[in-house]
């Protein structure tokens, strides 16, 4: 990835009816696959088509390669855009759809022939070029829309959710179609989502959103171990997340071991925060053992099983101490140790799993 | 149909729905079939009426065509801009259709009549409304502008607005916008609503009597028969005019019904 930012929003602020984006501050680099990532109703679409150039500004700049194009119409910024629900124009085939940007820059016929099938051919819907939209699947639609946006060849290319109207196996297709076509382009792509899994399988780097903000900007692994926000850590499916009060540490040296109470438990964590925080525990952190508890051991509690959630080859334990804890084991694991709901078990982990944030 | 009625009140609403719908049928159909072939044979060989249908069908043709021009933008602005007094402008679209057509041709005559400024204007330039054709085209206007703008607006709001957005970040200017997306897709409605206009200003009375009693207009024609001849002679002009509008909106049907390609047309968002 070159340093170089293809895409700089400042203080990007804008006021609709509906939705209000307040001082949006991102860096986007050329060639950087970046995610925003976000619930419904977060602003993310009207933050792309802001960045498009469809809305108007209340405050802030946009700049584009460094020039600022903040005033500048949609049809001069060469930003491409591909809507969830494709936005194929109905009257005209796939070819037309896919013509269109080049016929309005007085393309020769020729030139667009050529670049019309290259394109075609690249996203695989070469044989669906003479079809009408509506004879589509939601996959073929979804790949033809980014055909017509990918052969104007845009500086950024704009996704707004393109996979979530897409059944599973089209939409982990095009996923990988799309990481492809990233490496093989090089087009700085910004692509929505409110599926975490899709954000962290294909942005470098991700952005949370949360009612017209950015929460968080990091790569998928620093919002993934280090949320910013209780919302946050909900949002990308974390869980043991407890809220509590840290107290001083009658051991610590380093001043940065602190035990959190809450409930009727106390975790011991490494943190240098004060006050009232929240901690999570990722569930592959959390040792489960059927042993007997050893007394004064840190972060050791006793708990039964009451609910045992299998997805494919690994299981969700649901340990009631309480409070509930979510631990993690394979299926293998779990059948060599007998465990079923109602047993009791001892749950440990290190205070270095243990993510505290205000 | 068995099914249909089994249910007590589907079949007291079907009872009544006939009721209705021969109230409509029977007076067309007996007018057409009280009409001797030969009378109406002859009357369609009446330079009189032939005068009469071509000046009315290209009267109506006229105002629609002006409409077409003048309305299409009006129905664009009010299906995607909202601006304050909006709920007025709607209402000025939708007034003709109550206000009595009498009265519309009095309201008319009061800004284009021989004596007000701008029928003076007009007259200068060598158009006069009072008696004459241009009084005519502006009385089906007046009476008829509804139908089209209506149907034009119900046509653009039908269209994703996000279509027309995305046809702009892929270059098109807001003008090309409108010339290869919105008006391709909002066609239909727009050649509904024109055959839909065009017929109401066919069969238009109140209004151009008061405006232009000549030259005659058919459904003037037929008047004027009715009150000189009497029944016989009225019923053949009356035939045609429900033969032509007949045929305009199985026409306009056939438009309504064809097979859509709009897989991408939603209702607006609201």
């Amino acid at each position: 990835m070159t340093q170089s930012h293809s895409l700089t929003l400042q203080n990007l602020t804008i006021d609709l009816d509906t939705f209000y984006l307040h001082d949006i501050n991102l860096d986007i680099a050329a060639g950087e696959y970046f995610a925003i990532l976000g619930p419904t109703g977060a602003g993310k679409t009207v933050l792309l088509e802001a960045i498009a150039g469809l809305h108007m500004l209340k405050k802030g700049t946009l700049l584009l390669h460094g020039e600022d194009v903040t005033n500048c119409p949609p049809e001069t910024r060469g930003i491409g855009f591909v809507y969830q629900d494709y936005m194929l124009f109905p009257h005209m085939n796939v070819a037309e759809n896919i013509a269109f940007g080049l016929k309005l820059r007085k393309a020769a016929s020729q030139v667009i022939k050529t670049k019309v099938n290259h394109i075609g051919k690249l996203l695989n819907i070469d044989h669906l070029l003479h079809r009408a939209p509506i004879s589509l699947s939601g996959g073929e639609k979804q790949r033809v829309a980014l055909a017509r946006a990918l052969v104007i060849e845009p500086q950024v290319l704009l996704l707004d959710e393109p996979l979530s109207a897409l059944d599973p196996s089209t939409r982990e297709q095009l996923q990988e179609e799309l990481r492809h076509l990233h490496n093989r382009l090089n087009t700085t792509i910004i692509h929505v989502t409110h599926d975490f899994e899709e954000a962290q399988a294909l942005g470098d780097r991700i952005a949370i959103m949360n009612q017209g903000t950015i929460a968080q900007v990091g790569t998928p692994e620093e919002i993934f171990r280090t949320p910013a926000s209780e919302f946050i850590a909900n949002f990308v499916g974390m869980r043991n997340i407890f809220k509590g009060t840290t107290r001083p540490n009658k051991d610590n040296q380093e001043n940065t071991k602190a035990t959190i109470a809450f409930q009727d438990i106390e975790i011991t964590a490494l943190t240098t925060l004060k006050g009232q925080v929240h901690c999570t525990i990722r569930p592959e952190d959390i040792t489960l053992s059927t042993d007997i508890l050893s007394p004064g051991q840190i972060n050791c509690f006793e708990g039964k099983i009451t609910k045992i959630t299998p997805r494919g080859a690994i299981a969700y334990l649901t340990v009631a101490v309480p409070p509930t804890f979510t631990g993690l084991l394979t299926m293998q694991t779990l059948k060599a140790m007998a465990l079923q709901e109602g047993t009791r078990v001892t749950l440990s982990f290190k205070p270095a799993a243990v993510h505290v944030f205000k | 149909m068995r099914s249909l009625f089994a249910n007590k009140t589907l079949g007291v609403f079907t009872l009544l729905s006939i009721l209705l719908i021969l109230f409509i049928a029977c007076p067309l159909a007996g007018t057409i079939i009280s009409t001797s072939p030969a009378l109406f044979l002859q009357t369609l060989q009446d330079p009189e009426v032939r005068e009469a249908i071509n000046l009315t069908f290209s009267a109506s043709l006229m105002a629609t065509g002006l409409t077409l021009i003048l309305g299409v933008p009006l129905a664009y602005l009010l299906a995607r801009v909202s601006f304050p007094g909006k709920w007025l402008v709607e209402g000025i679209v939708d007034v003709p259709v109550v206000v009595p057509h009498s009265a519309a041709g009095i309201a008319l005559l009061m800004v284009f009549g021989r004596q007000t400024l701008l029928g003076k204007a007009f007259g200068l330039l060598g158009i006069q409304f009072v008696s004459a054709r241009p009084g005519i085209i502006a009385a089906m206007l007046f009476v008829s502008l509804s139908f089209l703008v209506n149907a034009a607006r119900e046509g653009f709001e039908a269209i994703d607005p996000r279509l027309e957005r995305v046809a702009r970040t892929l270059g098109a200017s807001p003008w090309q916008v409108f010339w290869h997306i919105s008006l391709p897709l909002a066609w239909r409605n727009i050649l509904s609503g024109m055959i839909l206009m065009w017929a109401r200003g066919l069969s238009e009375f109140g209004a151009v009597v008061i405006l232009a009693y000549h030259p005659m207009v058919a459904p003037v024609l037929l008047y004027e028969r009715f009150q000189a001849f009497g029944l016989r002679y009225a019923l053949p002009v009356a035939t045609l005019m429900i033969l032509i509008c007949l045929l305009a909106f199985i026409t306009l049907r056939v438009i309504a019904n064809r097979p859509n390609r709009k897989d991408n047309v939603h209702d607006p968002i609201p």
